[in-house]
């Protein structure tokens, strides 16, 4: 996707603000929640996010990405445990906590009746921030996610795209040093989600630690240096990108090749799919040698013009460790 | 990185910013949908002057020295402040729950007390906006003067705030807009017909006398009433002895609910 490989690429790229500083920028200690109706969202889940760091939370549906998101936010009781941001406990100072943390929620939460404006003024005011400082501060980020020429007219107005931009800009008004996004794509076109990205890579180069979960795996890829995989309420994996994606034992290339004619070539250790005339995918063990496959390819009258990574390997060791745990919950 | 430092002097002043912040929002979505909050209690209690006060009030005659139309102003008064107080409230917080904005709040390190005082400021500024328009078109059917200023203007913040934090107290527990319409037409409307607006308790006889005794809006209306015009049916000191608790009773309840995030935190 042309589009996505334009997306700023932490996890390849050295970053300004590498994770780094003693007190973790979030530590989640045995944090419990069970509901009223008896289902246990949360069965103990401990985790730390480094300062600096840009971090993924991944989970299918219903596994406790936002229950635990909402306890940092203030938004959920938790039944047990405990979490520090920044060393701050969200029992002992829930106040000195929420002024660390910016929240991108998944729901539009806002009052659709405000304009942009007023919205985040006003929230900036909620943290304590004078309207002097805040009017600035507000004209600052809705230029920089391009909706200010908006800014003034009732939110309701507003396309999904420009919502969800909105929620960011709001979000960064009390400039927080955790930014928290729940699926801040969703449902957002490619150009958009692009731009969004380019604002939040560079929120993070200049420092601020930021939280991801998305159901865009290719997102997640690109963008975090982490990773943590939550399932049925459960951390089924809690390590660096790099680090996971290495477990993956195959790799996957599409060919873009000429002179392919009928039947699919019989390669050893290579599993060809054709995705039509001119496209071919091969998917083989790390160790498989390339140029065995070019040669085998060859030999079958078929010329590689291109090649490129299929850059889903996130997404396959996923679905693998959310099938080992008993599959999705939802 | 270390975390920021807040001294309570600096938590003190973003408290204050807050508190501003709510109020100031409250009233612009209060003039914003002004057709909706101040004209219909304008053009209610215009009826209510013309039907009780001119038309049946001139067939009532004179109340403890005063002409029907001139006793019941008071009541009427503080009816309207009663009412609005607790609808600006309950519309508000619980569209704010509705509309999911509330998150802005509880994501926000205000302490419970800002959120509670920041809507009822609101509220009880609506009831004091509302009060003065009634009494404003008062004036074009009887002519007032103002015994005791004090004891008026304290009178009807205190009222306004007992109803403000009632309507609170409902907006939390409320999950459809059904339950924010009970309250006023159950509970509201009868005990303030009853609480002495149109007539004076004393007329009563016992029971009826004694059992109006327990209705919170009587010792409102009386001591407002006690401020306009000089009289009432109780005394003024018990009256703020009852509005008092009631103040510290449903502010407790109130803030006890919010900390805890009834109806707002899962």
């Amino acid at each position: 996707m042309a589009a996505d490989s334009a997306v700023p690429n932490p996890s390849s790229n050295p970053p300004v603000a590498e994770p780094s500083g003693a007190v973790p920028a979030l530590e989640v200690i045995a944090l419990r929640k069970t509901y009223s109706s008896g289902v246990q969202a949360l069965k103990g889940v401990s985790l730390k996010v480094a300062q600096g760091d840009f971090f993924a939370l991944l989970g299918p549906n219903g596994a406790g990405k936002s229950t635990l998101i909402g306890i940092l936010s203030s938004l959920v009781n938790p039944t047990g445990g405990d979490a520090h941001v920044f060393g701050l406990s969200i029992h002992a100072d829930r106040g000195g906590v929420m002024r660390q943390i910016g929240l991108v929620p998944q729901e539009i939460n806002f009052n659709q009746f405000e304009t942009p404006f007023d919205i985040c003024v006003n929230v900036a005011g909620f943290y304590g921030i004078p309207r002097i400082v805040a009017k600035p501060r507000a004209e600052k980020y809705l230029r920089e996610l391009r909706i200010w020429d908006k800014a003034f007219q009732p939110t309701r107005m507003m396309s999904g795209g420009m919502k969800r931009r909105l929620m960011i800009a709001r979000a960064m008004m009390n400039e927080p040093r955790l930014l928290i996004l729940d699926e801040p794509t969703a449902g957002v076109d490619i150009e958009i989600r692009r731009s969004m990205w380019h604002f939040i890579t560079g929120i993070n180069r200049a420092g601020t630690t930021v939280i991801l979960t998305t159901h865009y795996l290719e997102e997640a890829e690109k963008l975090c240096r982490n990773i943590a995989i939550i399932d049925h309420g459960e951390i089924v994996e809690d390590t660096s990108m790099r680090r996971l994606l290495s477990k993956l034992d195959v790799q996957s290339f599409v060919l873009d090749v000429t002179g392919f004619e009928g039947a699919l070539p019989e390669l050893d250790g290579v599993k060809l799919t054709r995705m039509d005339d001119q496209t071919l995918e091969a998917e083989m063990p790390s160790t498989h040698d390339l140029n065995a496959l070019f040669a085998a390819l060859t030999a079958h009258g078929i010329t590689v013009t291109s090649m490129r990574n299929k850059t889903n390997r996130l997404e396959e060791l996923f679905v693998r460790l959310v099938e080992r745990n008993g599959g999705a919950s939802a | 990185m270390d975390v920021p430092v807040y001294s309570g002097s600096a938590r003190t002043r973003a408290n204050l910013v807050a508190l501003g912040t709510i109020t100031r929002r409250e009233v612009h979505r209060m003039l914003r949908i002004w057709t909706q909050t101040l004209v219909p209690p304008a053009i209610t209690m215009t009826l209510y002057f013309v039907i009780f006060g001119k038309v049946i009030g001139s067939r009532v005659g004179p109340m403890h020295g005063f002409s029907y139309m001139q006793y019941i102003v008071p009541g009427l008064v503080m009816m309207s402040v009663i009412n609005n107080a607790y609808g600006n409230i309950t519309s508000s917080f619980f569209g704010s729950k509705f509309g999911r904005y509330v998150e802005e709040l509880l994501a926000s390190p205000m302490p419970s007390w800002v959120v509670l005082t920041g809507y009822v400021a609101g509220a009880v500024l609506r009831g004091l906006l509302v009060g003065a328009i009634v009494l404003g078109i008062a004036l074009f059917f009887t002519s007032l003067h103002i015994a005791h200023p004090l004891v008026a203007i304290t009178t009807v913040i205190l009222g306004a705030t007992i109803f403000s934090l009632a309507g609170f107290i409902n907006a939390m527990f409320a999950k459809r807009f059904d339950d924010i319409a009970i309250v006023p037409t159950f509970v509201l409307a009868p005990l303030t017909y009853l609480g002495g607006v149109f007539y004076s308790v004393n007329m009563l006889g016992s029971p009826w006398r004694e059992a109006s005794l327990a209705n919170p809006i009587l010792y409102m209306v009386n001591a407002f009433r006690f401020g306009i015009l000089g009289i009432g049916d109780v005394p003024v000191w018990v009256a703020y002895v009852v509005m008092l608790a009631f103040v510290f009773a449903l502010g407790a309840v109130a803030l006890w609910l919010l900390r805890r995030g009834v109806g707002l935190r899962s």
